[in-house]
């Protein structure tokens, strides 16, 4: 019975606020360290920046031992399947980092090889932008996510075309249009 | 054999207790940048408030990921926004195509966008990660605006980008191959051109004489060169 079918009361409050506690300090990562992206991630483990201070020092290579896909990297349309069999293949509680921009759209590499964003294969719960994204701005990114797992928000499971499972476009995206004025031909 | 002969392993492990430590606690210590490096972008504005943009598209024409999209608009002549004949009007950069090259600052030929060294940010959805002009442009006192996702540093805003543009303003010779500071980050320290403003030429060169002021001063605490 999940916990939040429970009325909230003092006692099972704070018994759902230590396992979010306990579920955000043991974020295991799955890697999936694709491209350049997986060298910062490594730098983020390695000694300088230290993942061991947040409890994500052990990088399962099995999927059904980690709590968190990190996808480093561009994704090519071959490695998408693969992709989304990995992802199944976790058990819930899970989320997704979508880690820097190729991840996160495709990138620089808007073509017809590179899937034009993860979100299209799994629900991604947070973006970090950069290319790489330094240490710095992984852990900004996973701090985001610990704080997300804290408050709660993150604890129901997602509907469909919420946060990110599908791509959802809320008016005219700009980024559409072509350059040089030649909207009207569209 | 024996069992203190497998100890020996142990001895480096054991060293490493008294070695110094090298991590850096992230979120509570963080670590200078260096001066240029590539951040966020801001869209600057002269020191009286008129934008420096004056949407012609460079900047998107040049960027390597697509992810400018820059719609220039005539100047209202009683009501300018920019110096000159015409503003950026739409002006949005998607920061999940970014790849923070600076390509789009070396085109520029009014040094209206320039980065800081802000780049700690990360999104929850894709439609935060466009930013609009409303977001980009400085604010009036000349620094940039904060969103609740991202994570500045007050030195994010000092020593930014200062470059050797691809276009000198004008045309004129002498810029090229000078590298400029441009007085830092929302304020620039060159005259804007004299468009539809009604400001007097005399005005001009005395606000300029001020302005100048302020680029020795400048020059004096980094060493650059002020044109």
């Amino acid at each position: 019975m999940p916990l939040e079918d429970l009325s909230y009361n003092f006692l099972t409050g704070n018994v759902e606020k230590l396992v979010q506690w306990a579920r955000k300090a043991s974020v295991w990562p799955a890697t999936f360290g694709l491209a350049c992206c997986a060298i910062e991630m490594m730098a983020s483990g390695a000694a300088d920046f230290d993942l061991a201070r947040f409890g994500m020092e052990v990088f399962r290579a099995s999927p059904r031992q980690s709590d968190l896909m990190i996808v480093a990297g561009r994704v090519s349309q071959k490695m998408a399947p693969v992709l989304r069999q990995v992802y199944d293949q976790m058990m819930e509680p899970k989320w997704v980092i979508s880690m820097g921009v190729c991840a996160s759209t495709g990138g620089m590499f808007n073509n017809y090889a590179i899937v034009q964003g993860v979100d299209q294969i799994v629900p991604v719960d947070v973006y970090a932008p950069g290319c790489p994204p330094g240490p710095e701005t992984l852990m900004h990114a996973i701090l985001t996510l610990h704080h997300q797992i804290q408050t709660g928000e993150i604890l129901r499971r997602r509907a469909v075309g919420e946060r990110g499972t599908t791509l959802r476009m809320v008016g005219e995206p700009a980024t559409t249009k072509m350059l040089g004025g030649a909207e009207d031909l569209v | 054999m024996g069992i203190l002969s497998g100890l020996g392993g142990f001895k480096v492990t054991l060293k490493q207790i008294g070695e110094p430590r090298v991590t850096r606690q992230y979120p509570e210590e963080k670590r200078p940048k260096p001066p240029r490096f590539h951040g966020r972008h801001v869209l600057n504005r002269y020191p009286d408030g008129m934008e420096k943009c004056i949407g012609c598209e460079l900047c998107a024409g040049v960027c390597p990921a697509r992810c400018i999209y820059v719609r220039g608009a005539d100047n209202d002549p009683d009501a300018p926004v920019s110096p000159g004949e015409r503003f950026g009007f739409v002006y949005e950069i998607n920061y999940l195509r970014c790849i923070h090259c600076d390509l789009c600052v070396e085109a520029c030929p009014t040094e209206a966008i320039t980065e800081s060294k802000m780049f700690e940010f990360s999104f929850t959805n894709r439609e935060d990660a466009i930013y609009t002009k409303a977001e980009l442009v400085v604010d009036d006192e000349g620094h940039p605006r904060r969103m609740p996702f991202e994570d500045w540093q007050d030195e994010d805003e000092e020593d930014t980008s200062g470059w050797v543009r691809a276009t000198a303003p004008s045309g004129d010779p002498h810029f090229e191959g000078v590298v400029g500071w441009s007085g830092e980050l929302g304020h620039g320290i060159r005259l804007p051109e004299r468009g539809q403003s009604e400001i007097s030429e005399d005005e001009m060169a005395a606000t300029f004489r001020l302005r100048e002021v302020l680029a020795d001063r400048i020059s004096r605490k980094i060493g650059g060169k002020v044109w």
